[in-house]
């Protein structure tokens, strides 16, 4: 049997995201170099993209614990996914509200429906949003859990589907910064995006995991009060 | 302040208050709990007064 892998203590894992954070936006605005053809605008690219990146890395994590649960009926796995698509919305609640902002300073306007990329992404937030819907809907037990764990599933085909849209379709107004040809940016951009990208996954992480012992606290206190009254 | 410096500085704003509102919600979630324990632990120091006492019997 493989040893399990210790999971990192919360502190330490606070920590670091402060850490690679602080040390992104010293990259971004002392060392990586202003876009010349975007400006000073560009600058919202390195939250933006590693940010949106983060919602879909949560809504993933969440449909592997959905998966677990519906597999193996692992202890945990049903919160553990709702846990993390908690934190996909409000990532892709957060990727909604940069996006816009860059759209309005580099198009002109807060929000596009002719861009495939914009809409498969919004289809994406609203299914995961409507997935609290259905859980609070259900009566606590294994029917929610399972019903929460198949709708986890079937989001996550939209991923790869708001991932490649702007590569299937001709989308010429949201812009294709990561081709086959490799990033389109200068090594100090991609460092700063990269650094970016590792402090926000630390952040997710943190809350994740945050989120998950207030959760499970409060179900041994549920289950405490039951068994003093 | 250019245009451009503003819409960068807002977008970055956004994420710090969402963090902001993020640390409240979980605050307010943590004094709830401690509420609870509060509770729990008022309930069983009750419960330990209301019962007799036990005599010690040797096995």
């Amino acid at each position: 049997m493989p040893a399990r892998l210790r999971p990192i203590p919360l502190a330490g894992l606070a920590a670091g995201a402060a850490l690679l954070f602080g040390t992104a936006l010293a990259l971004i605005f002392f060392y990586a170099p202003v876009d010349a053809d975007q400006g000073l605008s560009q600058k919202i690219f390195y939250i933006h993209v590693p940010i949106a990146l983060t919602a879909y890395a949560c809504f993933g994590w969440g449909a592997w614990k959905a998966l677990q649960h519906l597999r193996s009926r692992a202890p945990g796995a049903d919160l553990e996914s709702y846990a993390a698509i908690h934190q996909g919305v409000i990532f892709g609640a957060l990727t909604l509200l940069t996006g816009s902002i860059w759209a309005r300073i580099s198009w002109g306007r807060w929000w596009t429906w002719s861009s495939n990329q914009l809409v498969t992404f919004l289809i994406l937030f609203l299914f995961y949003s409507a997935y609290f819907m259905l859980r609070y809907s259900v009566e606590p037990g294994p029917a929610r859990a399972n019903m929460s764990a198949v709708y986890a599933l079937f989001g996550v085909v939209l991923i790869p589907i708001s991932w490649l849209s702007i590569r299937i379709a001709n989308d010429y107004i949201h812009p294709t910064v990561f081709t086959t040809h490799g990033p389109q940016m200068s090594g100090s951009m991609f460092l700063a995006f990269c650094v970016s990208w590792a402090g926000l996954l630390a952040l997710a992480a943190t809350m994740y995991r945050i989120e998950l012992a207030g959760k499970r606290l409060d179900a041994r206190l549920r289950e405490l009060r039951e068994l003093l009254a | 302040m250019s245009a451009s410096e503003k819409y960068v500085a807002a977008a970055y704003l956004v994420l710090f208050v969402a963090l902001l509102v993020w640390v409240a919600i979980i605050a307010a979630k943590l004094a709830r709990l401690e509420r609870d324990v509060d509770e729990l632990a008022e309930l069983a120091r009750r419960r330990v007064e209301r019962e007799p006492e036990r005599e010690e019997v040797s096995v």
